[in-house]
């Protein structure tokens, strides 16, 4: 009888095996405490949307997705990576805010043959010397926002700027990324302490400087702070702003009509015309009621493009799915992405400028291209 | 860097410090006089700037929305005394540390479930967006200001509260002898009460003030707090005219070094390794201060007397 019993178990775990392997399982990590747990709720929000677009399945299959909170830190992410790799065995992990964050999980789950797919962060060295062919973005590579801003302004013959940016290694890159196009008379490179709250000391600075251009890299709750008080010493009258990742979809709520007129460069704007996009921002506003921002965009991007690898693989296979992607021509919000040989889009540059809407919430418009196909300036540093 | 954009540095370094004193005046009083570690001072100012940016939105009156929102700070403050903080004067410095601590977590978490995690909305109205010629050729925000006239303001009214009033005298004569004041028919039960909550409602006052020039979001107080720490620290544990000094130095000593230190070390060293220390040796400089000042004066600059 006890025989019995665990024969009927071990059938059981061998047809629930069975059944299984017919599951996708997509570990989706993000961050969703602290205070940017903003950010990973609006990720997890266009995730969600995107598998109801999908009908709970991915290419066709059933599909599972499991969130994992990050907490934005490198050492519990890597944790995470290997779960989700190891005892979750899922078929994709995906998501990643951070360039810390995602450096610390490039090795261990590109290495254990699992598809890692970047959502945000573009940090160079994945880019290039560093680059797995198990790794594919969705996103950007970190510079290739900045660029646009720097030739945008070299071109429309801005003689002097003023940078500002957080001093960490993103806001170098960020400043190195502009002045690659940019080569106009650089007024001060001034980097200010991460989480900066109040901004007034270096805007006197700015104010008797007087340079004709400023532009800024202070994503989050600094930039909030950085344009409020930016608008507040009016300096609107002394300088034109520009900026990457500071006035977004997550932001303007909080500044509203005190961002107006702000230039940014961005591969994404709700406003960008297509069938997907139209569909993924009317559903998101009428859902989650609030514009999306590109973070959303970039997670629902995401989840298209694994349900589009596996529909074109047949299967969940890595390999499979990883030479699906690397040939392009993956349905986004962006249009049909192409990718480059390091598998990082090939993606227009749109500047885009904060507007308000015909039912006067803030959101962003775009103005014009500064880059078609743009490819990041990585590429040939990678061999697979 | 000319005279007039030092004299206007300075003006912003003043502001800073007047901020910091509405923070650490409470703490001083509450750390020094009550005996009690006190870290979630920095929720009361994160509740001043909820509590002003919603009563605003809802009453569209950015005024009316300040003036309701100061007694809800204060009843906070008097609520948190009343159901937590006095049951944790008799425990060890240990025990309020963690208490407190927790305090913090659970303020951040509670307006997280009421308001959402995103930064809320609040901006200035017409009558405080415009400018004032202070300098030559230097336009002042109108707004900033004005903090600076009620940061002056809140210091001479606790100055005087302290000083001059019955209730002053009750709360130094607590803070000398506890058992005595008791006796002689002071309750001291409501004093501390009061004292708490009129610290809660001063550190509200400045998340007010700060609402409208920064991100108003959860967790807004607590990089505040730290620096207010240091200021009751430098000023003399208790000492509000201490805390005063303290925290003009503090705000001008750290406005100044952002400002300058980039440029000084910019005169002697390549440009990329100045961008990198300047801001980094700047965020030091306070700390600096700190060390040194508790190096030659170990209870700080004015210690209370008694």
């Amino acid at each position: 009888m006890k025989r019995l019993s665990m024969a009927a178990v071990a059938a059981a775990m061998v047809m629930t095996g069975v059944a299984q392997a017919d599951t996708v399982k997509v570990g989706y990590m993000t961050t969703l405490s602290g205070s940017a747990g903003t950010i990973g709720k609006e990720m997890q929000n266009a995730v969600n949307l995107a598998m109801e677009h999908t009908g709970g399945k991915l290419g066709g299959m059933d599909a599972e997705v499991i969130f994992a909170d990050d907490q934005r830190k490198p050492d519990v992410a890597k944790q995470l990576a290997n779960r989700l790799v190891k005892s979750d065995r899922v078929d994709v992990v995906a998501g990643v805010i951070w360039s810390n964050l995602l450096m610390a999980i490039h090795k261990p789950v590109t290495r254990s043959g699992t598809l890692l797919i970047g959502s945000n962060a573009g940090p160079s060295p994945i880019a290039g010397k560093d680059c797995h062919p198990n790794f594919v973005s969705m996103s950007w590579q970190n510079d290739q926002t900045p660029e646009g801003m720097g030739k945008y302004m070299q071109d429309a013959g801005v003689k002097s700027v003023y940078l500002m940016a957080p001093n960490y290694q993103a806001g170098k890159d960020m400043m190195a990324g502009f002045k690659r196009h940019y080569k106009g008379e650089i007024v001060a490179e001034i980097y200010t302490k991460l989480g900066q709250a109040d901004f007034q000391a270096e805007l006197s600075t700015l104010r008797a400087a007087r340079p004709e251009a400023t532009f800024i890299f202070q994503p989050g709750g600094m930039g909030i702070n950085f344009v409020k008080q930016w608008h507040q010493a009016g300096l609107d009258q002394v300088s034109k702003l520009y900026s990457v990742f500071t006035v977004d979809n997550l932001s303007l709520p909080a500044l509203q009509e005190i961002a107006l007129g702000v230039v940014s460069t961005q591969t994404w704007s709700p406003d960008l015309d297509n069938d997907m996009n139209r569909r993924f921002v009317a559903d998101y506003k009428a859902k989650f009621g609030g514009y999306p921002s590109y973070y959303a965009a970039q997670a629902y991007d995401t989840m298209m493009a694994i349900d589009h690898a596996i529909a074109k693989a047949g299967s969940a296979d890595t390999e499979a799915m990883r030479a699906v992607l690397a040939k392009g021509g993956i349905p986004t919000t962006r249009g049909a992405l192409a990718m480059n040989s390091n598998q990082f889009p090939i993606q227009n540059i749109y500047l885009r400028e904060a507007v308000l809407d015909a039912d006067g919430m803030a959101t962003t418009k775009i103005t014009g291209t500064v880059f078609e196909n743009h490819a990041d300036a990585y590429a040939a540093d990678c061999q697979f | 860097m000319t005279l007039i954009l030092l004299l206007e540095q300075i003006f912003n370094g003043l502001q800073l410090g007047v901020t910091l004193f509405l923070i650490a005046a409470g703490l001083t009083l509450i750390l020094g006089i009550m005996d009690f570690v006190f870290l979630a001072h920095g929720a009361q100012v994160m509740i001043g700037a909820y509590a002003a940016a919603s009563l605003t939105a809802l009453t569209g009156n950015f005024y009316l929305g300040i003036l309701l929102a100061i007694p809800v700070t204060f009843a906070s403050g008097y609520l948190l005394e009343f159901l937590l903080i006095r049951h944790l004067y008799r425990r060890s410095h240990m025990d309020q540390v963690l208490a407190t601590f927790g305090l913090i977590l659970f303020f951040n978490e509670l307006i997280r479930i009421g308001f959402g995690p995103a930064a809320l909305f609040s901006s200035l109205p017409a009558s405080l967006s415009g400018f004032v010629t202070i300098l030559p050729e230097t336009p002042y925000p109108v707004f900033r200001l004005l903090v600076i006239g009620v940061g002056l303001a809140c210091a001479l009214g606790i100055h005087l509260l302290v000083s001059r009033t019955k209730i002053g005298a009750m709360v130094r004569a607590g803070a000398n002898n506890e058992a005595m004041t008791a006796a002689l028919g002071v309750n001291i039960r409501v004093l501390r009460r009061l004292v708490f909550a009129a610290g809660a409602c001063f550190a509200g006052i400045a998340g007010m003030m700060l609402g409208p020039l920064t991100a108003v979001e959860p967790g807004m107080g607590e990089p505040l707090l730290i620096l207010s720490l240091v200021v009751i620290i430098i000023g003399g544990i208790g000492s509000v005219r201490g805390a005063f000094i303290a925290a003009i130095l503090i705000g001008v000593v750290d406005t100044l070094g952002r400002v300058l230190l980039p440029v000084i070390l910019r005169s002697f060293m390549d440009q990329a390794a100045a961008d990198g220390a300047g801001p980094a040796l700047a965020s030091m400089m306070v700390y600096i201060l700190m060390s040194l000042v508790l190096v030659v004066r170990p209870s700080g600059l004015f210690p209370p007397k008694g």
